[in-house]
């Protein structure tokens, strides 16, 4: 095939949303499984504090960055960043919709 | 140093978050304050769940039992990261329904169950109460460090309950300023929050300043940290999996169920993009403030006397270095710690209270109802201002009567571990729509009872529990010590009080729902909360009532002021596409005003009020039938249309074929009377040519016989047309009156064979006849029958084209009737013919030849419909068949 290769799913945006959403959604679990790590080797071996708190630590840094990261990402939507394509109502509500009053949006 | 700098320096810190305060309200009223809504002030106020309990305790912890203090900072983390699971749906819930409290999350989640309402309320505020005693505990202390520390005759040493009831005093006092301004919870409380947030760094900043000063200042460097680490009792990491597992689970769910924290999460949200940034700045924020606490505990260890309170490193540590000022930014950052969570924890309290207890009391004492004129506002903020009050009293009170002591510092996890109860409720309710309200407060009030009996009421030391019963049991029943409930021992008491009660809240929470049944607000209001995301506004609470405009203008105007209130009313008005002031109270109007006037006292309340204008329960299974039955009408109608319109194209085919008919009758009229005329014609034209002949008289005898006689022939011939036609008249008139008979099948026809056979010369036609076959009796009109018989037999004469012309009769009995078949050897009738044969005048052949007017099958048509039989056509029988069809003389 000659010239450049376009995409041909045309949902390309709203599908890498969705997986982005996917993958934030997995972090708490790796997040507990990092925290609940130690408990493997069980209280029988006793660890350094040191070292324990290092582990710790870096493994909670890790998961702010990530953290951070999807937030990035997930700002860049045009309906911002608590929306989810799936979900009838683009973007989240906002303060003008609330002092515009509480039902929402009309004309649904 | 002396305490009364210190004292000094504490009320220009104070005063200086009252300018704060108050200028952060000023500029959210001027609306300049876009800075107030930024992601950054909501993070920083969050951090109010890093109370003096961890600001201190913290490192008292780390002291004593290592890492184990993070716990109480992981689970908030992972509840922060995992913001699209919880939070996310939690904030929009909050937002879309006008949620106040955490007790009117789950009341309104459960039909605006008040009776929930007053559980969780109860349950925050005996949970929180110790936390509060807690608090300024941690600031007379921190206070009387100063005190022994300088001069040692302080004012401050002298009388420390008397410097926790200044300091409970004074954050009532900013508490009533700050919190209690507005009623609106959409006007957030901009100047709390920003007072918040800025102690919120100052913690931070003041944490961070001791650890900077305790790596880099004391132990020089993170190398020799690490080294001083291995050095000191907490170099073993001694790890408890079932503390660690259960603290971290604790930590999150009490950051999710904490009034507090539900206040700044999501009362004070006012954006989800405030969530997102949240969601990993906070985080950061714990782990900044957590990042020193294992150095500062283990060079404390090392560097200070035996026996000093490891809770006070942060303070005595730079006050052991001589480093007056450091010391200064501690005590700043632990008073911030104490002071906002107080002030939160002061609010959100006071709203559930107000909200909860207060309101639906004064509305049912007060029996005018909700409608009468008066200022509900000024009841709403003096009810809360009191609880606020009477909250800080209960604090001080407890912290007074606990002693003060180390007890106090346990208070943390059990407080934790008693609003924890609210979760399944809570989770269950947003997630799952079969939870109902009896569900919920069965699991809560289940909780509740094995949190207070398990872990609460024993912290209270042998004044309440005696060491006897811990250890056997009440009346000596072992199974239910209270640290070893049905004889599960060997966990911490805080660990084995949040199995049990949670077990058993949750376990019992699902029991009830499955079993219980919805009322249907409830049913309403669970798919509000588990759909949100799908419709945040479908929902149609009220029907249609008779509740006047006016009287709940006057009631919005009570409770959220005037202008306000005409705002939303105009607003409506002319939405609806009328004038002035009041609209009409349509359902989606009322839902509207109810969400408005939530914000101000909570959805009970407000459902109760507008419940008492518009008159009676808000939402009866009829009106959720009317709902349902508005489809079934568009069905019905509908389905009316169309048996509507089908009847109609029933009618037109009618008219159509009735149409068709008309014109073929028409066309069969001009044909008969073409006919007709010309059957007269043909024999007067012959009559008058021969009676010409005769009147001319130039004729013999023999010839004028002969034409005499043709002329007769011609005039019977009339004759018989006419009589023919007559007689079809009156039987297609139907004027015909029968003669009905009993006779003989083979009577009839003998009859009609010998009459047919004499009319007239022709050839000899064979019949053929079953004469047993003929043995009926029938009983009918025999005269009219026999001429049927006459007309198909003469046919068969006149046209049968056979060489011998043969015509077989043949009886038989079918169920419908007596059937006569007529069938000769001729070829027939064509196929394209056989629909004329009954027609009048339709003749196949030479008309000579027939001698007929071509009306006789056509008068028996008419004869045998008139008998009740008929008369057909049998195709493929080998010649020219006719069947006559006589109905069954049984009947």
């Amino acid at each position: 095939m000659a010239g450049p290769r376009e995409p041909i799913f045309l949902g390309r945006e709203t599908y890498r949303r969705r997986r982005l959403i996917d993958a934030m959604r997995l972090l708490p679990v790796a997040g507990a499984l990092l925290f609940l790590l130690p408990l493997l080797g069980g209280g029988a071996t006793p660890r350094s504090t040191a070292l324990g708190g290092i582990y710790l630590f870096v493994a909670w840094f890790g998961l702010i960055l990530a953290a951070a990261l999807f937030v990035r990402a997930l700002s860049r939507a045009p309906d911002g960043v608590g929306s989810d394509p799936l979900e009838p109502e683009a973007g989240p509500v906002s303060e003008a919709d609330e002092s515009r009053d509480g039902p929402g949006p009309e004309g649904r | 140093m002396t305490s009364n700098v210190l004292i000094s320096v504490s009320l220009v810190y104070v005063a200086f978050l009252f300018l704060v305060a108050f200028g952060a309200d000023k500029w959210a009223h001027a609306g300049r304050g876009a800075w107030l809504r930024s992601p950054i002030v909501y993070t920083l106020s969050l951090s109010i769940y890093c109370t003096a309990w961890t600001f201190y305790g913290a490192v008292g912890y780390a002291a004593r039992s290592g890492l184990e203090f993070v716990t109480i900072y992981l689970g908030p983390t992972l509840v922060m990261v995992g913001w699209w699971w919880i939070l996310r749906k939690l904030v929009r819930i909050g937002r879309a329904q006008r949620i106040t409290s955490v007790a009117d999350l789950i009341s309104s989640r459960y039909g605006k169950s008040n009776l929930l309402g007053v559980i969780v309320t109860v349950l925050a505020v005996i949970g929180t109460t110790p936390y509060i005693a807690l608090q300024l505990q941690s600031v007379t202390l921190s206070l009387a460090v100063f005190g022994a520390e300088g001069s040692g005759a302080g004012l401050v040493t002298a009388d420390a309950p008397a410097t926790a009831l200044w300091v409970a005093a004074g954050l009532a006092v900013f508490t009533v300023m700050f919190g209690t301004r507005n009623l609106d919870v959409n006007e957030r409380h901009h100047g709390v929050v920003t007072a918040i947030a800025v102690e919120a760094v100052v913690k931070l900043v003041a944490l961070l300043a001791v650890g900077i000063f305790v790596v880099w200042g004391l132990a020089g460097g993170p190398t020799d940290v690490a080294r001083v680490i291995e050095a000191s009792p907490i170099s073993e990491w001694q790890l408890d999996s079932g503390r660690w597992v259960a603290l971290t689970f604790l930590s999150a769910v009490a950051f999710l169920t904490l009034p507090r924290m539900f206040q700044v999460l999501v009362v004070e949200n006012v954006d989800e993009n405030q969530l997102a940034t949240a969601s990993w700045a906070f985080p950061l924020y714990l782990f900044l403030m957590s990042l020193f606490v294992v150095p500062i505990a283990a060079v404390g260890l090392a560097r200070l006397p035996e026996g000093s309170n490891p809770d006070l490193f942060v303070l005595t540590l730079p006050l052991a270095e001589g480093r007056d000022g450091l010391a200064m930014l501690a005590f700043l950052g632990g008073f911030s710690s104490a002071t906002s969570m107080v002030i939160v924890a002061a609010i959100a309290l006071s709203t559930m209270v107000s909200n909860h207890i207060v309101m639906p009391l004064w509305l049912s004492l007060r029996q005018e109802g909700a409608s009468v004129s008066g200022d509900v506002r000024n009841v709403v903020l003096i009810a809360r201002r009191v609880s606020i009050a009477v909250v800080l009293a209960f604090g001080y009170l407890y912290y007074r009567f606990s002693g003060g002591g180390e007890a106090l510092a346990a208070i943390g996890l059990i407080s934790f571990a008693g609003i924890a109860q609210v979760l399944p409720a809570m989770l269950g309710g947003l997630f799952w729509r079969g939870a109902t309200r009896v569900g919920a407060a069965v699991g809560l009030i289940a909780g509740f009872t094995i949190w207070a009996y398990a872990l609460f009421l024993p912290s209270f030391g042998p004044a309440l529990f005696s060491p006897e019963m811990m250890t056997h049991g009440p009346w000596g029943l072992g199974w239910l010590r209270p640290q070893a409930l049905f004889g599960v021992e060997g966990m911490a008491p805080v660990v084995h009080a949040l199995v049990w009660s949670m077990l058993v809240n949750a376990a019992l929470f699902f029991l009830f729902s499955l079993v219980s049944f919805p009322t249907p607000l409830e049913r309403l209001q669970g798919a509000q909360f588990v759909n949100v995301f799908e419709h945040s506004q479908a929902r149609r609470g009220w029907a249609r009532g008779a509740a006047e405009a006016e009287d709940l203008l006057i009631m919005a105007q009570r409770i959220m002021g005037g202008a306000q209130a005409q705002a939303l009313f105009r607003a409506q008005a002319a939405e609806q596409g009328k004038s002035g002031y009041l609209p009409d109270t349509t359902p989606e109007f009322l839902e509207r005003l109810e969400r408005q006037l939530s914000g101000s006292v909570g959805a009970a309340t407000a459902h109760a009020m507008v419940g008492q204008i518009v008159g009676g329960a808000a939402v009866s299974v009829e009106d959720l039938m009317a709902v349902a039955d508005e489809t079934q009408q568009m069905l019905e109608y509908s389905s009316q249309l169309e048996a509507k319109s089908e009847e109609l194209a029933r009618t037109a085919r009618k008219l159509r074929e009735a149409n068709e008919k008309l014109t073929q009758l028409s066309i069969q009229k001009d044909a008969f009377l073409s006919q007709i005329s010309h059957e007269l014609r043909t024999p007067m034209t012959s009559i008058r040519a021969f009676s010409e002949i005769l009147r001319d008289g130039a004729l013999d005898g023999p010839a004028q016989h002969h034409y005499a006689g043709i002329i007769q022939d011609e005039a019977i011939r009339l004759t018989r047309l006419l009589d023919d036609l007559l007689d079809l008249s009156v039987l297609e008139a139907g004027q015909v009156t029968l003669n009905i008979q009993q006779a003989a099948l083979g009577a009839v026809l003998d009859r009609a064979v010998a009459s047919a056979n004499s009319a007239g010369e022709g050839r000899v036609l064979d019949i053929r006849r079953d004469r047993a076959r003929e043995d009926v009796t029938i009983e009918t009109d025999t005269d009219r029958l026999a001429q049927v018989f006459i007309n198909i037999i003469a046919n068969a004469r006149k046209y049968c084209d056979a060489a011998e012309p043969r015509l077989t009769i043949w009886v038989s009995k079918q169920k419908g009737g007596l059937v006569i078949d007529f069938v000769d050897n001729g070829s027939g009738i064509p196929a394209e013919a056989e629909a004329m044969v009954f027609e009048k005048f339709s003749r196949l052949t030479d008309q000579q030849k027939a001698g007929g007017a071509g009306l006789g099958l056509a008068i028996s048509r008419e004869i045998m419909n008139k008998l009740g039989g008929a008369i057909a056509y049998l195709p493929g029988q080998g010649g020219a068949a006719f069947r006559v069809t006589l109905p069954s003389p049984e009947g």
